[in-house]
């Protein structure tokens, strides 16, 4: 803080140097990187694997996980985590698909009371952590298992089908180009869209990252840091709720089974592939799509190349603990 | 210069924690343009003093006045509205954050029209632009608004903070020891920026330790003693070893004598 003057009112024009720095260091520009250098250890290994058909179906394959990761990345910029993501999403699933098939709700009806379910759930994780200050961890993982438990009674361990149209439309694919896209994927990079511009463009956004990275700081400005916990709990849960739409659109049941292992890992691992901070107050949705779609491409690649589901495993285990000792190694270094 | 007229003033402030008196009737006045140092001992009252002036804490008894009129803060969002930013010595900054919506955050400008007044769309081109003419009228130089403050050194970091609480502190600001983290160079460059805060008209009550400092900056000094005021000086009737023997309670008849000095001097 020397007291030269040289602050002027308007911000200096960046030099070309400048800019290349800055888009070096830019935030997803890292999961970018191993993105590319994933897609071409692939492409190499196998001839299918840079064919449109297959790239289509990756992007079909990550559309649910993509969407829990949304929610997933609002919680980790606060600091926090929700491991309630993939059974809350499962417990929706079940409600949607329930009450369309065996209690004669309207369709549209059931679809707006599974995702107010999810919602529910979310409010619960944030009025727990946000009003009574308990660790995200434990009330999540309490929920994780409430949510669980509640599939199964609900569901009386049967698998819904014969879904009627409207809970299938997410599911549904139009070509461009000869790729097929499902609705669900454009539901997908709408949601992203929304989530970056709320995260970027708005005093929310901003406050969201405020309270992650230093919580105190926060409340002493005068933000009400409970409002801003519990609207991020509860919009997590509001993008669980649809990403059990887009599963039920995808796979055309519901399963009392469906993402309790796989999507609840996948989601935390493309939000920290993609970058964001478990120390919270750092990252971007950005970051997060590119996240999912690396972990879709580990998925996807590895089936091509042969790989046996049990050892898909591994390799997500592996990579969710490279990329958390990666941010873990940026922290020290900051401090 | 008499009848000036306190701009925060309290009286008879109590606060009792169970067995323990952290404040024993404790009086106090801030006048217009100055800075007040308050000092005193550990226990002495100072930061209880500075809590219930800051609305951190409520008195049990006692009045606290804001230009002649009553206040009662419940929380530090009652003296922020009030017109009381409090600057804390732990660097209380997003690091994360640009120094623009440090200085901004939890009071962000919005765009004009449906979209900032609905969902709150940032204004971030006024921000940067409000936040860099601040900084150069604070005499703060920093390269650019946009850049983290974790990018920024500990004094800088804290100059970001003065910065705040001078920006939105429309009566005064509360300084608690805002260079016991930093070094001796970028102390020096706070106490010069809280100088230049005063000097722009906003009155500050400044606390430390530090005894040179205090006496470098302030216009007057209140000196604690359990719980109590026992003495006003300035550093100009006083030097700093009858300031310290007021402060620990070695020469009573000094209180006395001092203690019905409670206007500011003709030269502040």
């Amino acid at each position: 803080m020397s007291t030269a003057d040289t602050t002027s009112a308007e911000q200096p024009r960046p030099t070309p140097l400048e800019l290349l720095r800055k888009i070096a260091t830019a935030p997803a520009v890292g999961p970018l990187i191993a993105l590319i250098l994933t897609m071409a250890f692939f492409s190499l290994k196998s001839e299918q694997f840079l064919q449109t058909q297959n790239l289509s179906l990756v992007l079909q394959q990550v559309m649910v996980v993509g969407v829990l990761a949304i929610g997933q990345t609002f919680v980790i910029l606060t600091a926090g985590i929700d491991l309630s993501c993939g059974t809350v999403m499962a417990f929706g699933q079940i409600v949607m698909t329930k009450l369309a098939v065996s209690s004669g709700v309207p369709p549209l009806q059931a679809l707006l009371l599974g995702i107010l379910a999810c919602v529910g759930f979310g409010m619960l994780n944030g009025s727990l952590v946000a009003g009574l200050r308990l660790p995200a961890f434990i009330v999540t993982l309490g929920t994780l298992n409430i949510a669980f438990a509640l599939t199964h009674i609900v569901s009386n361990d049967l698998t819904f089908s014969e879904l009627p149209s409207e809970l299938l439309f997410f599911g549904r694919t139009f070509s461009v180009a000869g790729a097929d896209f499902t609705y669900g994927v454009v539901v997908m990079l709408a949601l992203y869209a929304l989530a970056w511009f709320g995260l970027t463009q708005t005093a929310w956004g901003r406050h969201v990252y405020a309270v992650g990275d230093n919580p105190e700081a926060a409340r002493l400005t005068g933000i009400n840091t409970n409002r801003v916990l519990f609207s991020v709990y509860a919009l997590a849960g509001l993008t669980y709720g649809i990403a059990a739409l887009l599963l039920v659109g995808r796979t055309e049941l519901g399963d009392p089974n469906a993402g309790q292992t796989t999507e609840n890992l996948d989601a935390i691992t493309a939000v920290v592939l993609g970058g964001t901070s478990l120390f919270g107050g750092r990252g971007t949705v950005i970051g997060t799509l590119i996240g999912a779609v690396i972990v879709g491409v580990f998925r996807n690649g590895l089936t091509l190349i042969g790989v046996e589901v049990i050892y898909q495993y591994l390799v997500t285990g592996i990579l969710v603990i490279l990329a958390v000792a990666v941010d873990q190694l940026t922290h020290r270094r900051r401090l | 210069m008499s009848e000036r007229r306190p701009l925060l003033e309290a009286q008879g402030l109590v606060k009792r924690y169970g067995q323990v008196v952290a404040l024993d009737g404790a009086d106090f006045e801030l006048y217009p343009g100055e800075i007040l140092a308050i000092i005193g001992d550990n226990g002495a009252g100072k930061s209880t003093l500075i809590k219930a002036l800051s609305g951190a804490l409520q008195p049990d008894a006692g009045e606290i006045r804001l230009d002649g009129d009553p206040v009662h803060f419940r929380s530090p969002r009652d003296a922020r509205r009030a017109g009381i930013e409090t600057v804390y010595q732990d660097l209380a900054v997003s690091p994360a954050l640009d120094i623009a919506a440090n200085i901004f955050l939890g009071r962000e400008a919005r765009r004009r029209g449906p979209l900032g007044l609905l969902v709150r769309v940032l204004d971030k081109r006024a921000m940067r632009r409000e936040a860099a003419r601040h900084f150069a009228e604070l005499k703060i130089g920093v390269q650019s608004m946009a850049q983290p403050v974790e990018n920024l050194s500990g004094g800088q970091r804290q100059g970001v903070a003065v910065a705040r609480a001078a920006k939105w502190a429309q009566r005064l600001a509360i300084m608690d020891e805002p260079t016991a983290a930093l070094g001796v160079k970028e102390t020096r460059q706070v106490l010069d920026l809280i100088r230049r805060v005063r000097d722009r008209g906003l009155p500050v009550i400044l606390i430390s330790h530090d005894m040179p400092h205090v006496f470098e900056l302030a216009d007057r000094i209140q000196i604690m003693r359990l719980g109590r005021r026992v003495a006003v000086v300035t550093p100009h009737t006083h030097t700093m070893p009858e300031a310290v023997a007021i402060m620990t309670g070695a020469t009573q008849s000094e209180v006395d004598r001092t203690l019905v000095k409670d206007e500011p001097s003709e030269d502040t």
